[in-house]
């Protein structure tokens, strides 16, 4: 029996290609906190993913009882207690930079926990890699069978697997359907062959992805497609905790024995069970690297090793690269540095964000007013001498109901404001009427005695008779000023 | 050919072999599927370029087996769009437009259609949403020539003013000056009468001008200058003229003045276009 590791090594030739052979990675299962940990972290994303459409939420008649639904369709945003229209958009807007500070945030003090435990990628990828360890069985033995000529047990085996993928992945591109329709209602139809053709598309083209990207792409999409990996680095510095090799105690590393002397040697006896039961297939002896998620698998697998050995745990464990330099260079490590100028600044964003966020959400309006002054003319002089302005005037009514509203105009002597068509008589108050759940438009027609200004200041203020709630917009009343002046 | 390809010291891997001034760069080769996924892109393209056009050649292109064109497409959307419209069409056709304006649904549609025709037909004189020109009427105020009701508007429109229409609006106001009608120094009066009627400083009823105005222009004009909109003659009392409101342009009206025409629009557009612009002109602001 020749022993591998003492055969005569070749040099190889030096590998030239542009493009190469994927390297297959297979995850040994791993057990430990840090798995139970990323377990239940799958768990809670996957069931508030899968469920979520199906909470229900009342909101009065006329109205989706979905607690969580963007309703393409007819424009809105419903969440438990809320409803955004179209122009509400800056919300989400604020949602999005927040969730990216955050990330910021997250990643500067903790490293890319985002990518280890709750990306979807990630999430996925290590459902369908437990589907697949369950059927296939573990790290030895799916690579042996795939080394394997197609059999009988390799072909039922890979059928099934492919088959409970294709199921899952199924299920997720019908899940994602739902917060875009009525759950329980698009359910029926789309099993019933009466939905619409975007449903089918759309849950067959979220099929496809979900069973590509975590069936066969898996660590090939964090490492070529994601642009997270990329740029996370500029988040890090010394102070960053991310899954490290704590290379002064491990090295020199080196194979054991039993009863050998750990003297004058690292704790690392290079069993690679890190390398196992990393998802992407690095090797964290390597130190920080593009590839790795930071999911901290191999802390695990290595303080298994080290129980086994009877040495002290977390050769592999979450720490900063100043205290490890500190630690190589024989002085105790520093404090805890978690409020540094990165992260306060990233915190202060987040927060200024946050409280204006909550500030305009506590104070938005159940009415809306917009006005758009016609340009064309800019003012018309009427036979009496008198100047006429028209503005467009939008009412918002998010009430389920018809309101009655009162239009005032402030800011110009002697104006009176009428609905062109309308057939009444300029008044000074405008009386309108709101269509439920809706924008209103309607075109105003101002006319007041010619000024000597050429422009004014004036302030449009809608009034909710029902509910007396008060919105105002600014805008200008033109006229020819003095110099054309009766 | 790269010729120095050596293991980088650092990372321990090779390097590419190129060598740019003593810069080398590490050989990271992509993942197979990367390419695969490149050539499906060029495959793509290569059935897109024979489905659609793609090609273009001297005077023409290759046109693709599908046979598709942004032009046969517009023009699918354009009878798609004409074949929802024609109900509300008929509809505005048979209803008078006094009618028109009492129905919710009808309204907006004949106001946004008649914005789109006077936009195409009438801006050129009339100026956006008929804010009017120097001898073009603006619209939008409540100064008429020939009256501002639905059915005053739908018969300008439809037979024009001096247009050859047999139907059209006529009038025609004296040359004072050219034929010698009235003096220059008549004409200045006068001028200077009418500049004070619209100014609102009520002229002296005994002086010439006085007089000369009630002789020549109050038949048409009204003696108070009303106006009189069943021969087209202008309030001269009302704020806004329509060829300008200064003396010399008074005065220039009076000697030789210039008459409007506006065609009869009847024989261009069909009836349900005719009472869109009709409620569409109403509703600039000017509608009585």
């Amino acid at each position: 029996m020749t022993n591998l590791a003492e055969a005569p090594r070749h040099t190889p030739e030096p590998d030239t290609r542009l493009v190469a052979d994927r390297v297959r990675v297979y995850p040994r299962a791993v057990h430990g906190p840090v798995r139970r940990f990323k377990w239940a972290v799958l768990w809670v994303c996957l069931s508030v993913y899968y469920l979520l459409p199906w909470l229900r939420w009342n909101r009065g008649p006329g109205r989706p009882d979905q607690a969580f639904l963007l309703d393409l369709a007819h424009e809105r945003l419903y969440l438990p207690g809320f409803e955004f229209w179209p122009q509400e958009i800056y919300f989400l807007t604020g949602v999005m930079v927040s969730a990216a500070i955050g990330l910021f945030l997250v990643t500067s003090v903790v490293g890319r926990v985002w990518c280890g435990y709750s990306c979807p990628q990630t999430v996925w990828t290590d459902l369908f890699l437990w589907f697949e360890r369950v059927i296939e069985g573990d790290r030895n033995a799916r690579m042996k069978r795939d080394a394997r000529p197609l059999d009988w047990d390799k072909a039922w085996r890979k059928v099934l697997k492919h088959g409970i993928w294709l199921g899952v992945a199924f299920w997720t591109g019908g899940a994602w359907i739902m917060y875009f329709v009525d759950a329980p209602t698009v359910t029926v139809e789309f099993w019933t062959g009466r939905a619409s053709t975007e449903v089918y598309f759309f849950t067959f083209l979220f099929t496809a992805t979900t069973y590509l990207l975590a069936g066969w792409a898996r660590e090939q999409v964090c490492t070529y497609m994601c642009p997270w990996p990329r740029f996370q680095a500029a988040m890090l510095d010394d102070e960053t905790f991310t899954v490290t090799y704590q290379h002064g105690r491990g090295e020199p590393r080196g194979k054991t024995h039993i009863g050998q002397s750990w003297a004058g040697r690292g704790d690392c006896v290079d069993c690679k069970a890190c390398v196992h039961v990393c998802p992407t297939g690095i090797d964290i002896r390597d130190g920080q690297q593009l590839e790795c998620i930071n999911c901290g698998l191999c802390v695990d697998a290595c303080n298994d090793v080290m129980t086994k050995l009877n040495r002290p745990l977390w050769l592999i464990n979450w720490d900063n690269l100043a205290r490890q330099a500190a630690r190589s260079e024989g002085r105790a490590p520093g404090k805890l540095h978690l409020l540094r100028p990165r992260t306060l600044l990233y915190l202060s964003v987040l927060l200024i964000g946050a409280v204006a966020m909550s500030t305009a959400l506590a104070m938005r309006a159940d009415i809306g007013l917009s006005v758009q002054r016609d340009r064309a003319p800019l003012f018309v002089r009427l036979a009496d001498g008198a100047i006429r302005n028209a503005y467009t005037v939008a009412v918002t009514n998010k009430e389920p109901a018809a309101e009655t509203m009162e239009l005032d105009l402030e800011g110009l002597d002697g104006a009176s404001l009428a609905v062109a068509e309308s057939g009444e008589k300029p008044a000074q108050r405008l009386v309108l009427t709101a269509d439920p759940d809706t924008e209103t438009n309607f075109r105003v027609l101002v006319q007041a005695p010619a000024a000597a200004s050429a422009s004014q200041k004036v302030n449009f203020i809608l009034r909710d008779r029902r509910s007396g709630e008060t919105v105002q917009r600014a805008s200008v009343f033109l006229g020819p000023g003095a110099a054309d002046r009766r | 050919m790269p010729t120095k390809i050596e293991k980088d010291a650092l990372s321990g891997r090779e390097t590419t072999g190129h060598d740019w001034d003593g810069i080398r760069e590490l050989n990271t080769p992509l993942p197979k599927w990367w390419l695969y996924v490149l050539y499906a892109t060029v495959v793509w393209a290569i059935a897109l370029v024979i489905l659609y056009p793609a090609i273009p050649l001297w005077w023409t292109h290759t046109a693709g087996m599908l046979g598709y064109t942004t032009r046969a497409a517009l023009d699918i959307e354009i009878k798609d769009a004409q074949a929802r419209q024609a109900p509300l069409l008929d509809k505005i056709a048979q209803l008078s437009p006094a009618e028109i304006r009492k129905d919710p649904n009808l309204l907006p549609v004949a106001l946004v259609h008649g914005r789109t025709v006077f936009a195409s037909n009438c801006t050129p004189c009339h100026g956006t949403a008929g804010s009017g020109r120097p001898g073009y009427p603006n619209l939008a105020d409540d100064v008429w020539l020939w009256g501002g009701t639905l059915d005053a508007i739908q018969q300008t429109i439809t037979h024009g003013v001096r247009s050859g229409d047999p139907q059209t609006r006529d009038s025609q106001m004296p040359n004072f000056g050219a034929d010698k009608i009235l003096t220059e120094e008549q004409i200045g009066q006068v001028a200077d009468y009418v500049w004070a009627l619209w100014r609102g400083t009520k002229p002296a009823a005994d002086s010439p001008a006085a007089a000369l105005f009630s002789d020549n222009c109050a038949m048409c004009h009204g003696a108070a200058g009303e106006g009189n909109r069943d021969v087209g003659a202008p309030p001269l009392a009302a704020a806004t003229h329509l060829y300008g409101s200064d003396r010399a342009t008074i005065i220039r009206q009076i000697t030789k003045p210039r008459h409007g025409v506006m065609p009869a629009w009847g024989a261009r557009l069909d009836t349900a276009t005719i009472k869109s612009l009709t409620l569409y002109v109403h509703s600039l602001g000017g509608g009585e």
